[in-house]
Formats: structure tokens, C-alpha cells, sequence
């Protein structure tokens, strides 16, 4: 008996140990992750401010936000979304009119000063509701900011101001800077946009410009344990290529933001070491969106519009442009914001014959030449997918008759033509949702934003129903209401089409599989990183 | 001329769609209609185009180079920033490309219409043909993933903290793909400039004297045929100085070096004017400083040149 117990005991011994090797990676990414290490990440684009209590991007949060603390950030689970960061916990008053912060306790800056909430006193009213793009918006009924103590801010707002808001937009609106750097100094041009301090798990410690952003371990970081890693090195590769040739080639670990074209994913998934993520950006979902300029005769009518909805194959876009990493969108706000999505909105599925059908009813028959109009087509070039979809459009109308001619242009001529000039019968656009549809959505279809503002309504749609839905669900508090005005305006905007929204869709991430806690929140290429581990 | 050069290119920025702060607005995802209007200010892009064009020409009469806006900060230390780097990519590669170009179409011109000539003239014309980027991504593929013998991109490695001997040696693997990549194309054009030339050279009456001289192949190679052959060669030099210049953008993008080209190309996506304006300046003065030097090496290397004018 002992003798069979001894072997069946070595031989489970190997057993384990033969498991240990593949299991070890999912052990790891608990709490015990290894720490140490230095992690190299691809980056595309080199901000000039990177303060982003200013500037609220993707591309400034990518490598800012190990930095630079918000008060809380998206997460999977957790009370309304969140996870705290600088603030431990958050409570709106029932008139809407204030908002209290609890902060967090022994937070120092990388200077060593300590973190109070008079630096979020002076973030708030000083930048975010003055200076930041996306902050002039939720907090632009900020009248003041209440410390009773140094762990407290109670912020006041002159009109009611939905709480369910602010507490969306907090990811994104909330980045805290040292009061200490910045009170009586031109914040516009303080060096410290450039050279950050944050309260943050990493330090802003090096730029190399056109090579690489270098930060490193903050030891004094409030949660114990965290930092896993000691450096975080962004290195600069303009070149499409040049990511996915970079992770192969193991000078790099990490790729984000779809550096990696998708053209090239199904190629790199197979490659021994590397993973394709298409987790962790489901609270900054893109929204692949025709614009229209509602001043053209033709596209003024409703007719015209639908026509242009149901010619478009949303299953195509999606297989064939997005190569599966999309879904097809049903109205303004993506299916992965449950909070606000409804599905209940007048759908236009793929048929050419019902568009012809519609455009005859309209009142534009096809000529001798198949054709029923021309229309100018301007797609957005800042992604492939854009320019790509703006050909497949082109095609999808000439099968009803409209022929698009299409322009192509730079960003800089693009935003010019399209946003200030209103030189554009369609145009392609991909627009961000950011977790409310207050922050960047409804702007999109709102009337009265004057040119030259990137992102809104420049096509001249007006629309008072709709106008008042927006500005009503901009002061409910209850969240509830505000909820269920947002579902009428998905329907109103589905219905009306003041713009056809057309698939949404995350980014890719590519990364070693020696990279641990990868994806982990919905948010997480702009996320703190602070769990973040490499597997030597 | 340079006030040529100043003029024309501030035409031909102004007349592409766009200015700076629709470039940055962009970037940041969006800003409203104030913040548009405070930035305009703020680069001074409210003043008409002749104000601007006026200002920028009087700052550079003090040799002020003036203000990125898209990278906010001075024009001047970006641009001594990223010249090295763009001015050793393109010294190795073209004394890689001039001498492999001129020895290898010496050994082409030696024996013209012979099978080594057909060779080198068949690969020289196929290399001329080939796109720079996809030479560029091709030999990276090959050994920078495939072999992993030098690095995909960069200059040097990351916060490696090498000086000395140490760095110079890892620059040297960094450059290694780039410059070959730059330097094959151009080393097909010497190759068959170098060799036209000697088999011109070879039908001239000296080189038949220098024959029934007696004096051997060799010698009659190198010292008569390739020598004359060698101007047209020179000329050539520094015509290529500008297109090589232009072929940097391409080579830096890819392969991720911090250069000249580089930066260009990000000063007209950013509509950044100034920074766009100092480049194009500095090298028109590179580029004439380029043939400068030409000219001199010139006369050194043919007596008839200086000699002419001094009769004359």
C-alpha cells in the first residue's frame, strides 16, 4: 500500500509540475503577478500638451494616464462601472446640485508633496471646466468647489447637473494636477504639460522625441505592491508595419490602439508567444457614422435618406472592411453601453430594391445614364477602415443610382472642408462614444454649434424635438428619466436619420503572451497599468 | 534664391486645405468653436497671408527660424536636433552607393558586353527599378523578424545607457538596414552612369595610344578609363544629394529614425508653416553646400576645369 501511495504521490508530483508550465500564466495574473521588468509599448503619435487634465484624448491618455490619476476609472465590476482611484467614493445630492468626493488618504505627488482636495479644487475650476475639451461640457454649470477638509470636495453646480453624467464622464474628465505647479502660472504653457507629475504608479521620468517616452516605478504609489513593473517604455514607430514587425521580432511586447493593422492579425495570431486582444475598449467604442448635409436639396428629404440607409450592407462593412472586429450599429448610442442602448429603433436592413423603390417615390427617376444625382462623398482619413468603407459606399450608391464622386483629403483639409467649410454632401466620420451620450454623442445632431468645431453637427440638421430631448436629458437628474429621454433620442435619431450610423467597433490590442493583467477593465490601454506584469 | 525658396513654399502650404489648428483639433479628438478661435490667436493665423509671409521673412532676416506650433517649440532645435541623424543615414549611404556604384561599374566598364558586364548591368537595372519602401520593409522582414541578426527600427537602443565605442557600434547595427536599403538604389544609378562612361572612354584615340604603348589592361583601366570616366560620375554626386534627401522621408518613417525627412513629413500633416519653412531651408543651403563641395572636388580631380577659366 505504501509503496503504490509513494509512487501515485511522484507521479502526481510530475503531473503537477508537467501542468505547471502551461498553467503558470493563469496563476499569475492574480494578485501575485512577478513584478520588475520593463515593459516596451508601441506608440504612434507624440502629443504636445500631454497634460491630460487638458487634453482629454485617446492619444494623450495612451501614455499619460500612468501618470496622472483620475478620481475613478471604468471597470468591469464595481459599483455604477467604476473603480475608485483618487476618490474612494462619490455621492450626487438629490437636486442635482452638488456632487460629493471622498478622496483618498497619504496620496504624495512625485515630488513628495502631499495630494489634498485643494488640488482637485483647483483642477476643476481652473482647467478641466475651462480649459479641457471634453470638461467645458459636463462641468459647465461648476460654480465652485467646496474642501471642508483636506480628504473632501464637494462640488456646486449653478443648475441642475444629472449625476448619472459626471459619474460617467469621470474616466475620462477628472485627471487631477498639482495645484503646487501650477497656481499663478500661464497653464497653457507650464512645463509641467510636458514634463508630467501625477500622483500616479509610474513617473514621467524621460522623452526622447521622435524615440520613446520612458517611465519609471513610483516606489511611494499609495497601494502597496503596485507598481508591478519598474519602467514603461513608449517607443515611437510612425510606420504601419513597423509595430507587428516590432512585437515578432521581440523588441517590443505590447501593441495597442490597432497598431498592428487588422489586414495583419490573422497572420501575427499565429505566431508562437503573441495574443490578439480584442478586450478592454468597450467604455471608448468608435462609431462608424454617414454624415449628411442636410442643406443639399436631395438629402434634405427623408426619402432620399432612407433610400441611402437600406443600400448599405452593414454585414459587408462589417466582414469585409472590419474583417469581423465590428458589429453593425442600430442607432447613436453602441449596444455596448447597456446603461443607455435600445434596440427598439426603426431598423433599415440591406435591400436595394426597397432604396430604388424610395427614391422613385422621391421624385428622382434614373436618367439615361442609371443615374439619379451626383453627390459629393468626403471620407475621413484617419483610419483605413474610413477610407475604405467611403470606396464601398461610393459602389453601394451607384446600385441606386446616386453617383458619389469621391474626395479624398488629409486630416488638417478634411476638418477643414467638412466641419468649417461645409464643402461635403456625405462624409465618413468616426466618432467616439464615451460612456454617456451627453459627452460627445448628442452634439453630433444638436443644431446651433458654429463651424469649425470637429466632431458636431455640421451637416445644418435642425431639429427642434430633438433639440429639446437633448437639452431636457442635459439637466434630469434622475437617472431613470435621463435614461429613458436617451432611448427616445436613439429612436428620434434612427428614425429622422440626421446621420446613419453604420457598425461600431473596439481596437486591437497585440501583445507577448509574457505580458500579465492585459485588457483587464474597459478603458485599459488608458488605463494606470499599476497591475500590469511581465512573465521573465 | 533662398527668398525664392521662402516664397514658394509658404504659396504652396497656404494653398493646401487646412491650417494648424484644424490639424491639432483633430488630434485631440475635438475642441469647441473658443478654443479654435483662442488658438488662431494665439499662432497668430487670424493676420492675413501677406502679414504672416511679411513677419516670417523679417524674423528670418535676424535669423530667428521662428515657432513649431505643432510641436511648441522652437524651429532651430528641432531642426539641430534631427540633422545628425538624417545627415549620417545619408553620408554612409551615399559613400556606400558611390563606392560600390563606381567599383563595381569599373569592373562592369573594364570588359564591356562581356558576361560579368551583362550580369551586374541586368541586377543594377532590377534594383533601380525597385521601390525604396518595399526595399526597406523587405530586408527588415528578412533580418530583422526572419533572422533577427539587427534590429527592426530606431537609432540606437532604448535608454541603453552605451557611450563611447559601445554606442557608436550599436548606432552602426541600427543604421545598417536603413542605409542599405537607401544605398542599393543608388548605388545601380553610379554603377551604370560609371559604366556608360568607361565604355565611351574605351573608343576615345588615347586610350588606343596608351594601348600600343604597351602598358597593361589594369593600368590602362584605372588610370585611364575609369579616371575619365569618374566627372560624369561626380556630377551625378551632387545632383542625387536633393533626391536622396527626398528618399530619407521614406527610408525614416519606416524604419522609425528620428530625421529630417521625418519631420517633414509630420510639419505638413501638422500645417505646421514654420517648421515646414525651416526645413525646406536648410536643405536648400544643405543642397548647395553639397554641390559647392562638388565643384572643387571637381577641379581637382580634371586639371581642365580650374586651368580654363584662369587663361580665359
Amino acid at each position: 500500500m505504501t509503496i503504490a501511495n509513494l509512487s501515485r504521490r511522484t507521479l502526481l508530483q510530475a503531473g503537477a509540475a508537467l501542468l505547471a508550465s502551461t498553467a503558470l500564466p493563469t496563476l499569475a495574473r492574480a494578485q501575485d503577478a512577478p513584478a520588475g521588468g520593463r515593459l516596451i509599448v508601441a506608440a504612434d503619435s507624440e502629443p504636445k500638451n500631454l497634460n491630460p487634465a487638458i487634453v482629454a484624448s485617446n492619444g494623450v491618455f495612451f501614455i499619460a494616464s500612468k501618470v496622472v490619476e483620475p478620481l475613478a476609472e471604468a471597470a468591469f465590476e464595481g459599483k455604477d462601472g467604476l473603480s475608485p482611484r483618487l476618490a474612494t467614493s462619490w455621492e450626487g445630492s438629490a437636486d442635482g446640485k452638488s456632487v460629493t468626493f471622498k478622496l483618498r488618504e497619504g496620496v504624495k505627488w512625485h515630488d513628495g508633496k502631499p495630494f489634498t482636495s485643494a488640488d482637485v479644487a483647483y483642477s476643476a475650476l481652473n482647467i478641466w471646466k475651462p480649459l479641457q475639451n471634453l470638461g467645458r461640457l459636463v462641468f459647465a454649470n461648476l460654480e465652485a468647489v467646496v474642501t471642508p477638509d483636506a480628504t473632501t470636495a464637494v462640488f456646486r453646480f449653478s443648475k441642475p447637473t444629472p449625476f448619472q453624467l459626471i459619474r460617467n464622464a469621470l474616466p475620462v474628465v477628472s485627471s487631477v494636477v498639482p495645484k503646487h505647479l501650477y497656481e499663478g502660472t500661464d497653464i497653457a504653457t507650464n512645463p509641467a504639460n510636458v514634463k508630467l507629475v501625477g500622483t500616479g504608479p509610474f513617473k514621467f521620468t524621460e522623452y526622447k522625441p521622435g524615440e520613446y517616452y520612458r517611465l519609471t516605478k513610483n516606489a511611494d504609489y499609495w497601494n502597496k505592491g503596485e507598481p508591478k513593473l519598474d519602467e514603461v517604455i513608449f517607443r515611437v514607430l510612425p510606420d504601419r508595419a513597423g509595430a507587428g514587425a516590432a512585437l515578432e521580432a521581440e523588441e517590443i511586447q505590447l501593441a495597442a490602439f490597432s497598431a498592428v493593422p487588422l489586414t495583419d492579425l490573422a497572420r501575427i495570431s499565429k505566431v508562437p508567444g503573441i495574443k490578439v486582444i480584442s478586450k478592454g475598449y468597450e467604455g471608448m467604442t468608435y462609431q462608424l457614422v454617414v454624415e449628411i448635409n442636410h442643406r443639399s436639396k436631395e438629402l434634405a428629404d427623408l426619402k432620399v435618406r432612407q433610400a441611402i440607409a437600406h443600400a448599405i450592407d452593414k454585414k459587408f462593412v462589417v466582414d469585409t472592411i472590419f474583417l469581423g472586429y465590428a458589429a453593425a450599429s442600430t442607432g447613436p448610442v453602441p449596444k455596448n453601453a447597456p446603461e443607455f442602448y435600445d434596440s427598439g429603433v426603426p431598423a433599415y436592413d440591406f435591400d436595394v430594391a426597397k432604396a430604388n423603390a424610395l427614391l422613385d417615390e422621391a421624385g428622382y427617376p434614373k436618367g439615361a445614364d442609371g443615374n439619379r444625382f451626383s453627390l459629393k462623398l468626403r471620407p475621413a482619413p484617419y483610419f483605413n477602415e474610413t477610407k475604405q468603407f467611403g470606396a464601398y459606399l461610393r459602389q453601394a450608391l451607384a446600385a441606386i443610382g446616386i453617383d458619389a464622386q469621391l474626395v479624398n483629403a488629409d486630416s488638417a483639409a478634411h476638418q477643414k472642408a467638412v466641419y468649417t467649410d461645409h464643402d461635403f454632401d456625405l462624409a465618413v466620420a468616426p466618432p467616439v462614444f464615451r460612456g454617456d451620450p451627453a459627452i460627445s454623442t448628442t452634439i453630433l445632431v444638436k443644431s446651433g454649434t458654429p463651424a469649425g468645431v470637429p466632431f458636431s453637427n455640421q451637416g445644418g440638421y435642425a431639429n427642434k424635438e430633438l433639440d429639446d430631448i437633448i437639452s431636457k436629458a442635459a439637466e434630469t437628474v434622475d437617472a431613470k428619466a435621463r435614461t429613458d429621454l436617451y432611448k427616445q433620442f436613439q429612436k428620434l435619431v434612427a428614425t429622422d436619420l440626421p446621420l446613419i450610423n453604420v457598425a461600431e467597433w473596439g481596437f486591437i490590442t497585440v501583445a507577448r503572451d509574457s505580458v500579465l493583467n492585459v485588457s483587464n477593465n474597459p478603458r485599459w490601454a488608458v488605463s494606470n497599468w499599476a497591475d500590469t506584469a511581465l512573465q521573465s | 534664391m533662398l527668398l525664392i525658396v521662402i516664397v514658394l513654399t509658404f504659396l504652396l502650404l497656404e494653398s493646401a486645405s487646412g491650417d494648424a489648428v484644424d490639424a491639432y483639433l483633430l488630434s485631440i479628438g475635438g475642441g469647441d468653436a473658443t478654443v479654435a478661435q483662442s488658438l488662431r490667436q494665439a499662432y497668430g493665423l487670424d493676420q492675413s497671408m501677406l502679414a504672416r509671409l511679411l513677419l516670417y521673412v523679417s524674423s528670418l532676416a535676424r535669423l530667428d527660424l521662428g515657432w513649431s506650433v505643432a510641436f511648441d517649440r522652437p524651429v532651430l532645435d528641432l531642426i539641430i536636433e534631427r540633422l545628425p541623424n538624417t545627415l549620417l543615414l545619408m553620408g554612409s549611404a551615399t559613400a556606400l552607393s558611390f563606392g560600390l556604384g563606381s567599383a563595381l561599374g569599373i569592373v562592369a566598364g573594364a570588359r564591356p558586353e562581356s558576361a560579368g558586364d551583362r550580369v551586374l548591368s541586368t541586377i543594377s537595372l532590377i534594383l533601380y527599378a525597385i521601390p525604396s519602401f518595399w526595399l526597406g520593409l523587405v530586408l527588415s522582414i528578412v533580418f530583422a523578424v526572419e533572422l533577427r541578426w539587427l534590429p527592426t527600427s530606431g537609432i540606437e537602443t532604448i535608454a541603453s545607457g552605451k557611450a563611447g565605442f559601445a554606442r557608436a557600434a550599436d548606432i552602426a547595427t541600427h543604421l545598417a538596414l536603413p542605409v542599405g536599403a537607401l544605398a542599393l538604389i543608388y548605388m545601380a544609378l553610379f554603377l551604370r552612369v560609371m559604366r556608360a562612361g568607361m565604355a565611351e572612354v574605351w573608343a576615345l584615340d588615347f586610350v588606343l595610344f596608351a594601348r600600343s604603348k604597351g602598358l597593361s589592361r589594369s593600368r590602362i583601366v584605372l588610370r585611364h578609363v575609369a579616371r575619365n570616366a569618374l566627372l560624369p560620375l561626380v556630377t551625378m554626386l551632387g545632383l542625387q544629394s536633393a533626391a536622396m534627401l527626398g528618399g530619407s522621408v521614406v527610408i525614416e518613417s519606416i524604419f522609425a529614425i528620428p530625421g529630417f525627412g521625418r519631420l517633414a513629413q509630420e510639419a505638413v500633416g501638422g500645417r505646421d508653416a514654420p517648421l515646414l519653412m525651416g526645413i525646406i531651408l536648410v536643405s536648400a543651403v544643405l543642397v548647395i553646400c553639397i554641390n559647392l563641395m562638388i565643384d572643387i572636388f571637381y577641379a581637382a580631380l580634371d586639371p581642365r576645369v580650374g586651368a580654363q577659366e584662369a587663361d580665359a
